[in-house]
């Protein structure tokens, strides 16, 4: 339990040391993530992949309340633990060439993030859950509203109101769920033992799903998202899209389905119709965008559309696409966004039709570039594969309709990604691109480690399979006795 | 040595070139670049020998090797296992031998360009992929490879990035794939849920025990046809690989002729057992097949351009080959892709001579007179030329004509488009032949001094082209020659579906006859025009006659697509992302904050100071409490 | 007050009920109705006792003494709100010269 807790406040510690460091934020923050990229490590290779949950924290709270800090790791914790210390340390080397006015403010909002994303992933609480929630939302405003670029304040605005809204809806239900609950705690495991009737469910439903759906986000609640990734700065755009929104997703997951089972189930094909829809709607707006960011945007609500689609359809492969899914995106998107980051930074602009013909001048980007792309288009052999053919799978048992559409996303995917490559990279080389210089130093470092990571993970998936699959498994196993219950 | 312990050798070295000449692209020198890519491939090709022949004397045809568990979730195993039997035991060879030929041939096509080794790795890369997908034992491994060629011909199409043109046509390449990937995607989706597993050793076994007809069969084969569309260039797909041209020519011979676009027919015959019980699947593949075969034909006619027109006959071979797979001659359409490999690889190379010789000009029209110049290569491509054209006794005689046989049994219809097919190609292809080598020189003076010969690297993989090409026929040697149809035999014991021809010895003959007759009519019409008549194709912008414009515009098929899906979706994705998102959407959302606004600025108005107005309210308030509250007596 | 107490029980609750319902609705009406801020003062003071009033008398209907606590609460705290709330009207009166509410609006949006 000590490894949980520390897992938890190394980052907090970090960030109150960098937060008085000034310059050399940035080297405290680099030592801090990775430390607790260390540790994840060593409780990822102590950790058993059986459904059980471990590394337990218990410890008591606001007891009058029936508020515990309780805190755990299952193989579904472990995956987006691990994905989220694994991408804090490479979007902090990622900031390696930025000269960020503040540095000490800036690393310190990133390790206190950090520190919010481990809580919401391993909180078995729902109160802590929320805090943890709601943690990670604060830095991150910050980060945007300090370091963003045009038109931050109102776009920012606009991005912690809609998430907020959300996560109301959520305390509603949580607070709800306290009520019903005889026990009066906000334990997890209360919460799976409710009886609630179908009605109940529906209305507890809309209420996760809500706040879920905006974070992630899902078709129609995805507007702040391509406006703020657009305007915060390329770190705070990782953390968004790399991170952030595996929260909505892990939330579906961990407090969504095993919670309100029928309710999911009469719900669930609007959610799915939801996110096919989102699917097909954003990767056709791809096509057209001139800004890359804005297209990069409107491609993860694309991919997150079948995420969650995979979920929804209640099937282990559909879930186990799902989690191997949320890590390659993450990996995936981190590393489009730092590419188009390194082109920002070289010429200024990331207007698709400003550029061109970088692929000659600085071919060892064009290569990472490329490798990200097709771990993007789910070519076979890279990560993106993997998770698009199960969560396929997985939508396929709904109906070959549904995977038909969201298979689109397979040839959609290709067209406004090899398109974006095309007209960024390729053709010739123009006045403002010809001076363009290759990557080095930490970009080289970063980017060939997250084209190593997209390789390997194709190639040889079955560790992370392995990980999650008791688990997964375990949580469908409860998700159905649940369900033959009810009825 | 066994065959498990080989075959893996067989992918990993291409692969291991791939890393050598990807990772040494700047340091290693030309020289060792070439040994090294060329190299891997030979060493692959003499271990596929060696693995062919242990097989031929094995009493077990089909072994499968285990590598490693790749995806595992729920019911769903898919190993990394590979698959060696009759079938992927010869597309070994071809892939390997013909690519250690192109590869070789490379070494000089490619040797002034500063992408060489990046193009050696790529290439050694393609062969890694093209194996994979021939070896893999189920559906899954089969699509790494499947999508792994379409990456590399995506590489090697836009090989020369700068030309934006290239680089557009690599990507239409890989998107019209994409599509057909798709399919395939559903169709693997379908088999899992039928059969419960997508080794081949598991799914044909069962296969084998249903009854023709099975809807959800016709629904599998028809989603597997519909890749097999977008990989080898049918209608309505193909429109890519006439583009594909954009590549280097090695490129042209090895991935848009000799083997990537033959993966769907191998696929097909590979499912063979699935395809013969759904009946309406064959219909459909024979239509497609004779309707891509005619229609590339016919504008082949009139392209101008050497490698176009080798584009729209390989097009057009490939709908051959369709029309085989549906009417059943599963051998007849392989063994074509056999005779194809050779004919058609030596005529892209040749053609990749020509070029090379006349300093990258690939219009026709600047050609001729070259055959006093270019004896070799003049040579090697009149063969390839006989025997794409049927003649006997050269290979592409036998393949087509087994094909020609079984279309005849199944319906004279597709016998009929068939010949006439066959009548158009070897028209065409006489006639580039006869307006690039003979008749006068049409190109600048300057040029025509500095044409000659290309170097033994490049000439000696046209001599042993031609040699193949000529002689290939013998490996499928027909009874009614008194041969023993050895490759049918041979892919029997790969569970290839076979069907026996139901004619009559002389109607037979007669179907030979008279496709024969098609050929040399052609020839004799294309020499009386190009070589007696010495006529010129015209200019771009002359006058054409209607169907002779139809063609020369490749019956409007680009333009057609780009009105009817290009723009629709480009329109569709400005409305979606300016009226949907922005007004629509954002505009409930932000209307949400206006109202909130809006609603907070009338409501202050309510404030007006007035102590006695806030008094009447809460005197108000209280008494509509109490009604409230107490509403239960009224 | 033996004697006090049957007295009052004689009456019967209802009367009670009636009298404060009438003073209250009474202040009720002088509150909406006046502008003179000392009156609606006094009008405030009239509810506060027909609620005193009310409360007393339950009080010995029911035979609870708390009751009567409460109006003795109630008595102070009235006091101590004459004492402020005439000391601001004072004051208003000192800076506008009047007395009248509708004069006192400048706290609004």
């Amino acid at each position: 339990m000590e490894q949980l807790l520390l897992l938890i406040f190394l980052p907090l510690v970090g960030a109150v040391i960098a937060a008085f460091a000034g310059k050399s934020a940035k080297i405290v923050s680099t030592v801090f993530s990775v430390a607790s990229l260390g540790l994840t490590l060593f409780i990822a290779c102590n950790f058993i992949p059986d459904a059980s949950t471990q590394f337990e924290v218990n410890l008591p709270w606001i007891a009058n309340l029936g508020i515990n800090f309780h805190a755990g790791i299952d193989g579904i914790s472990m995956l987006v633990v691990l994905l989220t210390n694994l991408l804090i340390p490479i979007i902090i080397l990622s900031s390696y060439k930025h000269d960020y006015k503040n540095p000490a403010a800036f690393y310190a909002l990133i390790l206190f993030m950090q520190a919010g994303l481990l809580l919401v992933f391993t909180a078995l609480d729902a109160f802590l859950f929320y805090i943890g929630w709601e943690a990670a939302l604060i830095p991150i405003y910050f980060i945007c509203a300090f370091w963003g670029g045009k038109d931050r304040v109102r776009i920012n605005m606009k991005f912690f109101v809609y998430t907020i809204a959300g996560s109301l809806f959520m305390l509603m239900g949580i607070i709800y769920l306290y009520l019903q609950n005889p026990a009066h705690n906000f334990e997890i495991s209360a919460f799976y033992a409710l009886n609630l009737d179908v009605a109940q469910q529906g209305w507890i439903f809309w209420a996760f799903f809500i706040a879920f759906a905006i974070k992630m986000p899902v078709f129609p609640f995805h507007t702040w998202q391509p406006d703020t990734y657009t305007a915060a700065p390329a770190q705070g755009t990782m953390l968004l899209s790399g991170i952030m929104l595996k929260m909505g997703i892990y939330g579906v997951i961990r407090w969504l389905l095993p919670i309100v089972p029928a309710g999911v189930q009469d719900w669930s094909c609007v959610a799915i119709g939801l996110s096919i829809i989102g699917i097909v709607y954003a990767s056709l707006i791809a096509f057209t965008q001139k800004d890359a960011k804005r297209l990069v945007a409107y491609s993860s609500i694309g991919h997150v559309g079948l995420i969650s689609a995979g979920i929804f359809a209640l099937n282990q492969q559909g879930m186990q696409g799902a989690m191997v899914q949320m890590l390659s995106h993450g990996i995936n998107v981190v590393g489009l966004f730092f590419v188009l980051d390194i082109i920002f930074s070289r010429v200024k602009t990331n207007k698709i039709e400003e550029l061109g013909g970088i692929a000659k001048v600085a071919p060892q980007l064009a290569i990472a570039f490329l490798i990200i792309v097709l771990g993007t288009v789910a070519l076979p052999g890279t990560n993106g594969f993997i998770g698009e053919f199960l969560l396929l799978m997985g939508v396929y048992n709904v109906g070959i309709w549904a995977a038909a559409i969201a298979g689109l996303t397979i040839i959609f995917g290709a067209v406004y990604m090899l398109r974006m490559y095309q007209n960024v990279m390729l053709g010739k080389t123009n006045e403002l691109t010809i001076t363009f210089s290759d990557i080095q130093g930490s970009e080289k470092f970063v980017l060939y480690l997250i084209c190593a990571l997209i390789i390997v993970l194709g190639v040889y998936p079955k560790p992370l399979l392995h990980l999650t699959e008791a688990s997964v498994q375990h949580l469908l196993e409860q998700v159905n006795q649940k369900l033959t219950s009810v009825k | 040595m066994t065959i498990e312990q080989l075959i893996w050798l067989v992918p990993l070295l291409p692969f291991l070139g791939f890393v050598i000449n990807g990772l040494g692209r700047k340091s290693l020198s030309k020289g060792l670049v070439g040994i090294i890519g060329s190299g891997v491939i030979l060493a692959s090709f003499i271990i596929s020998v060696v693995i062919f022949f242990s097989l031929q004397g094995d009493t077990q045809k089909a072994h499968e090797v285990f590598l490693f568990d790749w995806i595992s979730a729920g019911a769903l195993h898919i190993p990394l296992s590979f698959l060696v039997d009759p079938l992927s035991s010869i597309m070994l060879l071809i892939i390997t031998g013909i690519g250690f030929l192109i590869h070789l041939y490379s070494t000089s096509y490619m040797h002034d360009d500063e992408g060489f080794g990046k193009f050696f790795s790529y290439l050694n890369l393609f062969v890694f992929f093209m194996l994979l997908l021939v070896l893999g034992s189920n559906y899954i491994v089969m699509f790494i490879g499947w999508e792994g060629v379409g990456l590399c011909s995506y590489l090697l199409i836009g090989f020369w990035y700068t030309n934006s043109a290239y680089a557009s046509a690599a990507k239409k390449a890989f998107v019209m794939n994409r599509i057909g990937d798709l399919g395939f995607l559903l169709g693997v989706f379908l088999i899992f849920n039928f059969f419960g597993s997508l080794e081949f050793s598991k799914i044909f076994p069962q296969a084998a025990n249903m009854l023709p007809g099975n809807n959800t069969l016709v629904l599998i084969t028809i989603l597997l046809f519909i890749g097999a569309c977008g990989k080898s260039a049918q209608l309505p797909l193909f429109t890519w690989l006439p583009d594909a041209m954009a590549g280097p020519t090695p490129v042209s011979a090895l991935i848009h002729a000799a083997t990537m676009v033959t993966a769907g027919i191998y696929m097909i015959a590979r499912s063979s057992v699935l395809f013969d019980l759904a009946p309406l699947t064959q219909h459909i593949i024979a239509i497609v097949g004779a309707a891509t075969a005619l229609v590339a034909a016919i504008i082949a006619l009139t392209q101008t351009d050497i490698k176009k027109v080798l584009a729209y006959s390989t097009v057009s071979q490939l709908g051959y080959m369709f029309l085989g797979l549906g009417v059943g001659a599963y051998t007849g359409s392989f063994f074509h892709v056999l005779t194809h490999a050779f004919f058609k690889a030596l005529l892209f190379l040749g053609a990749g001579s020509v070029i090379h010789a006349m300093h990258h000009e690939q219009d026709m029209r600047h050609m001729g007179g070259l055959r006093s110049k270019l004896k070799t290569t003049f040579a090697t491509m009149m063969i390839g030329t006989i025997a794409i054209a049927g003649l006997p006794p050269f290979s592409g005689f036998f393949s087509k004509d087994e094909i020609l046989a079984h279309a005849f049994q199944a319906s004279p219809v597709l016998w009929g488009i068939g010949v006439l097919t066959a009548f158009l190609t070897a028209f065409y292809m006489f006639r580039m032949m006869f307006l690039t080598f003979s008749g006068k020189y049409r190109g600048t003076h300057h040029a025509e001094s500095h044409i000659h010969e290309s170097p033994a690297a490049m000439t000696l993989p046209l001599v042993i082209l031609a040699v193949l090409a000529a002689i290939g026929g013998a490996i499928n040697f027909p009874h009614i020659f008194g041969g023993n149809e050895w490759l049918a035999h041979w892919l029997t014991g790969a569970g290839v579906a076979q069907h026996e021809l139901d004619l009559s010895h002389s109607t037979e003959l007669a179907l030979m006859g008279t496709s024969v007759a098609a050929a040399v009519i052609a020839l004799l019409y294309a020499y009386t025009k190009y070589v007696k008549g010495a006529h010129v194709p015209v200019a771009d912008e002359a006058p054409r006659s209607a169907l002779a414009k139809l063609s020369y515009n490749k019956f409007y098929l680009d333009e057609i697509y780009d009105f009817i899906i290009t723009r629709p979706l480009d329109i569709l994705s400005k409305f979606f992302y300016r009226i949907i998102d922005n007004k629509f959407i954002d505009g409930i959302v932000n209307g949400l904050g206006w109202g909130t606004n809006e609603a907070s600025k009338g409501l202050r108005l309510l404030q007006s100071g007035n102590v006695g107005f806030y008094l009447f309210m809460m005197v108000f308030g209280i008494i509509a409490l109490l009604i409230y509250t107490f509403s239960y007596i009224l | 007050m033996e004697n006090l107490t049957t007295q009052m029980a004689g009456v019967p609750l209802n009367h009670y009920i009636y009298l404060s319902a009438i003073i209250f609705t009474i202040g009720v009406i002088g509150v909406l109705t006046r502008r003179n801020a000392i009156v609606i003062f006094m009008s405030v003071e009239l509810m506060l006792n027909a609620v005193n009033l009310l409360l007393t008398a339950f009080s010995v209907h029911s035979n609870d003494p708390s009751g009567q606590v409460f109006v003795f609460f109630i008595m102070a705290l009235a006091a101590a709100e004459v004492a402020v709330g005439l000391a601001i009207i004072v004051m208003v009166y000192r800076n506008t010269k009047s007395i009248d509410i509708n004069v006192l609006n400048r706290l609004k949006w």
